[in-house]
Order: structure tokens, then C-alpha cells, then sequence
């Protein structure tokens, strides 16, 4: 179980938490312009890397707010949590 | 078919089973991946097709990724016509399996059971039993009473904190030992030829002129006519190499086996609405898998509360395991596709090809992914079972939607 500290409340139990998966992921700023190719990379198409993947969580059963954090999931540890709209912090 | 029950005594392994020979420079057909879908698609490749300059590369052990983890379920009764299609042929090779690789796997056609607990799974179990019936696929709708005919164990109570309405039943369905699977493929792939090559990991597929050459190994450069990727949970980091995405997210997925028992278990019981999938071992273990842990892992191994809501599942439903212990938990890494069905086919890239996304179920379709996978390379060109799994239906929207039928919430 993975202990993950929310930007507002501090380290908690992952099951307190929802998962957001893939973090930045921009709605199309003209959605009637996309191709079927774009619209398929935009609703199935994530990134999976094993390593360091920015994604979002939900404080679910805490202060119910979304945020972001970098974890690498190759080996679990989180390196960074921050809030939305704060760019992904540079990390080791 | 052996129809040995719970209890019954496996056969010896043998000394031997295949060579180890060292990687030539280069090989017709390249698999990367040495699971059962691998193993299957060399047999299949060199029997069928003759094509037996082929090369089967394992970064680890033979067969010790998912095929070594899984909790080896065994059954067609999906709802859609394309899944009927390439699961059932899976299971009717699974019902000549042993004779083929003339080796033991244990297939035991001991059914399946698949409850339901709330209206709408009764709904959606009718509608699977009416679905399977019209593909040709053996299914019955059974009610509460005989659901507990066919496993005494099961709680089946109006008060029961899960009551079970009901259960979809597929008789011909069962489990077969996965490593006797494999190690049968493993056995007959190397008899017409096939090299099996272990603790070579592939680094990166070369692409040249919209084509693939050869692959990066942590044993050298191998070149390839045709690269066949069959990497299970690590498609992703394997496919990426190749400039190639895939529409698949790679999620820890746990189960575990409780100590030896008595047989009490005679058949498989899954549930998706609690989340619990128990059959007994011919050893004797109940064997029991969850759902996937929520956020993206390449780890083996899940998080404890996964484990503590399954045991508490299988507890309300069977309240015969509450004095038995757990004994080993063990995860393996899946990748998932957002319509919970396969990728077998094509890529953009010219000589590579793909079988992912089997996400928690593949298992099952061992034989019929390796069979349709060696047709669609010999080919250059999907087989009509596995054309409906292409990668282009993202595109073009053709999704094949088995949330309903996966039985593992992803
Ligand atoms: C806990 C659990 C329970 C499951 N239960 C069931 C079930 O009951 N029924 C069912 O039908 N399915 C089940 N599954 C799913 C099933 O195990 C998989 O879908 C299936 O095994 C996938 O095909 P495979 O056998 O080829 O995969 P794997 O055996 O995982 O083969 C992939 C191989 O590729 C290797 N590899 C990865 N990257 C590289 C690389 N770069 N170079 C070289 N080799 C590489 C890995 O080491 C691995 O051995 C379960 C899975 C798990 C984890
Ligand atoms: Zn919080």
C-alpha cells in the first residue's frame, strides 16, 4: 500500500485515495478540428512508461480535492506531489 | 483431457525438456517474450506453417512473467460475437491440448460459475447465457439453488451480505496447471526447432525504412525478417523502441493460495461485483484472484488492502475458508486496453507485430492468441478471428467491449 502525501492533509493511506491516471492530459482546445486519429489519441492513448509518470489522485475520503503527483512505477516511490495548475516539479 | 479432481496426485516432472541454445545473429521470426502466448504462437508458427527459424526470447525465466501467476481460468463465455469467436476456438484447443503436445497439463473442464448479486448482473448474466447460446458456446442461467448444487460451499442465503441471485455456468470451462502448458508448448516448439532463449532481454526493436530489422538484446544484436512482440504487461516499454504507442495501461495483479485442503471446491466460482475468483488446485490450495490495483505498476507485487477486500469477499461467500490460512501472494504486471479485450495483429511498422492487452485474462486463450498470432505472421496478415482485435479499431471506433464479460473490474 502506498503511503501518499496529499498537498493539504500530509501523508495518508492509499486507500483514502481515487485514482486520476495520467496527469496534463489537455481537453482538445478545438475539438471539431481533429482528425479520427487525433480524437483515438486523445480518448484511448496514454503514456505507460515504467519509470517516472505524472498522474492524478483524489483525496477521496480526506479534503476530496485532485491533484498531481510524480511516481515511478517501476519501483512505487512518489518523488513529488503538487497541486493542479502548479507546473510537474523537476525531479531526481 | 484429464478430469483429475482436487486432490489428485500431479504427474513427475522430467529432467529435461528442452535445449538452451545460444542466440544466432539473426533468425526469420524474432518473439519477444518467452510466456505461454509466445511459446504457443513458435509451436503453432513451426507446426502450422513451417516456419521454424524462430527464436523465442525470455528476459527471464521461461514462462515466469503472468503465465507462472495467473489463476489459470479457463473459459469462453464472453458476451460479444469477436471475443465467441477467437475464446471458443481457444477452448477447443484446450480440449485436445494434451494429446497434441503429448504432455500432461491438467486440463480439468470442472465449469465455471459466475454470480450475480444484484439485478442488473442478473440481467447481464441472461443476457451472456443468450449471447453464448447463440455463438455456440455452452451456457446456462442457474438459480440460487443450483448454484449451491453445483458448489455446496457457496452462500447462497437471502441474508447473506453479497446474496447471490443467480449464476451464469459454463460447464466445458475449467483450469489447466500453467506451467504444464507451457512447459508442453516449451517442449514441442523445441522439438521441430525453436530456440528458447533465456535471460535475454530485448532493449530495442531497430526500425529502418518504415521497417523492422532486428532487435537490441541484452545478449547481443539480433536481426529479424519479422518481429513479434508477446511481452505481456511490458508491451508498452517494448513497443515504444519501435516508435510505436499503445493504447494499454500495465497494472499489478495479485492472487494467492491458501494451505493444502481437503477437496471442498468442485468447480470455479467468480464474482466481479465483490471481486473474488476461487478454484482449488489439484493439490489442494484454493486458489484466489482479485481485481488489479488501481494506478499504473511494472512491480510484481500489489498492495495489501487489494488482498484484504478480496479475503473478505471470499469470506461472505464462503464462509466454509474462515479457518483457512493464507499461505503465498504473489502479483504479476497486465496490461489493459480501454475496451478489456486484446491487440493480436499488424502494426504501422512493416514486420512487426503485436499480441497485448490481454490484460487479466489471457491465460484462457493461450492456444487460440498463439495459433491466430502464428497465422497472422506467417501470413503478414490477420486471421478472420483475430481481425476484429486490430490496433486500428481505436481509430476507427469497431471497439470490442467486454467490460461486461472480463469478470476482473479494470
Ligand atoms: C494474478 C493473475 C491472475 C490471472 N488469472 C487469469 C485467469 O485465471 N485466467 C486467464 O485467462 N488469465 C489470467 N491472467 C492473465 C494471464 O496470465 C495473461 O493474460 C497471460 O499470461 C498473458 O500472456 P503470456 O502468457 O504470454 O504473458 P507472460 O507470461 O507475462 O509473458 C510475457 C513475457 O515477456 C517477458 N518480457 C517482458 N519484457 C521483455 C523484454 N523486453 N525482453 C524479453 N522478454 C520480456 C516477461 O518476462 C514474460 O515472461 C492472470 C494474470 C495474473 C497476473
Ligand atoms: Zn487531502
Amino acid at each position: 500500500m502506498l503511503l501518499i502525501p496529499c498537498p493539504w492533509c500530509g501523508p495518508r493511506d492509499e486507500t483514502e485515495f481515487r485514482y486520476g491516471g495520467q496527469a496534463h492530459v489537455a481537453y482538445p482546445g478545438d475539438p471539431a478540428a481533429l482528425s479520427d486519429e487525433e480524437w483515438a489519441r486523445y480518448l484511448f492513448f496514454r503514456d505507460n512508461p515504467r519509470g517516472p509518470f505524472a498522474e492524478r489522485w483524489s483525496h477521496a475520503a480526506g479534503c476530496r480535492r485532485w491533484f498531481n503527483a510524480v511516481r515511478d512505477t517501476a519501483s512505487g516511490e512518489i518523488h513529488a506531489v503538487y497541486r493542479p495548475g502548479e507546473p510537474r516539479p523537476v525531479t531526481p | 483431457m484429464s478430469t483429475e479432481q482436487p486432490g489428485a496426485v500431479p504427474p513427475e516432472h522430467p529432467d529435461r525438456l528442452w535445449d538452451s541454445p545460444e542466440p544466432r545473429g539473426s533468425y526469420d521470426v524474432v518473439i519477444v517474450g518467452g510466456g505461454g502466448h509466445a511459446l504457443a504462437t513458435a509451436y503453432y508458427l513451426a507446426r502450422d506453417h513451417g516456419i521454424t527459424d524462430v527464436a523465442v526470447l525470455e528476459k527471464g525465466w521461461l514462462a515466469g512473467g503472468n503465465m507462472a501467476r495467473n489463476t489459470t481460468i479457463i473459459r469462453s463465455n464472453y458476451l460479444l460475437e469477436e471475443s465467441a469467436g477467437i475464446y471458443e476456438h481457444s477452448l477447443k484447443l484446450w480440449e485436445g491440448l494434451e494429446e497434441d503436445l503429448g504432455y500432461p497439463i491438467l486440463f480439468s473442464q470442472r465449469g465455471v460459475l459466475n454470480l450475480a448479486h444484484s439485478l442488473q448482473d442478473v440481467r447481464d448474466g441472461v443476457r451472456r447465457v443468450n449471447a453464448n447460446r447463440l455463438n455456440g458456446v455452452d451456457a446456462e442461467w442457474l438459480g440460487p439453488e443450483e448454484v449451491k448444487e453445483v458448489c455446496p460451499i457457496v452462500e447462497v442465503s437471502p441474508d447473506a451480505r453479497h446474496p447471490v441471485l443467480g449464476a451464469t455456468y459454463q460447464p466445458r470451462a475449467g483450469i489447466a496447471r500453467h506451467d504444464h502448458v507451457a512447459w508442453g508448448f516449451a517442449r514441442a516448439a523445441a522439438a521441430l526447432g525453436v530456440h528458447l532463449i533465456e535471460h535475454c532481454e530485448v532493449t530495442g526493436v531497430e526500425v529502418a525504412g518504415g521497417r523492422a530489422r532486428a532487435v537490441r538484446t541484452t545478449r547481443g544484436r539480433i536481426s529479424a525478417d519479422r518481429v513479434a512482440l508477446c511481452a505481456a504487461g511490458h508491451s508498452s516499454v517494448v513497443a515504444r523502441t519501435a516508435g510505436l504507442a499503445l493504447p494499454l495501461q500495465s497494472h499489478a495483479l495479485q492472487a494467492l493460495v491458501s494451505d493444502l485442503l481437503e477437496p471442498v471446491h468442485p468447480t470455479v466460482v467468480m464474482s466481479n461485483a465483490v471481486h473474488v475468483y476461487v478454484s482449488q488446485a489439484h493439490k489442494g490450495e484454493l486458489v484466489m484472484g482479485a481485481g488489479v490495483d488501481a494506478c499504473n505498476s511494472y512491480r510484481q507485487r500489489g498492495a495489501f488492502h487489494v488482498i484484504e477486500r478480496q479475503m473478505a469477499a471470499a469470506l461472505e461467500l464462503f464462509p466454509v475458508f474462515a479457518r483457512a490460512h493464507v499461505l503465498r501472494t504473489w502479483a504479476g504486471v497486465v496490461d489493459v486496453s480501454p475496451d478489456a479485450s486484446p491487440v493480436v495483429g499488424l502494426t504501422p511498422v512493416d514486420g512487426l507485430y503485436v499480441n497485448c492487452g490481454w490484460g487479466t485474462g489471457g491465460f484462457k486463450a493461450t492456444p487460440g492468441a498463439g495459433w491466430c498470432y502464428a497465422h497472422t505472421i506467417a501470413h503478414g496478415e490477420p486471421h478472420p478471428l483475430n481481425a476484429p482485435f486490430s490496433l486500428e479499431r481505436f481509430t476507427t471506433g469497431a471497439l470490442v467491449d467486454e467490460h461486461g464479460a472480463a469478470a476482473v473490474a479494470h
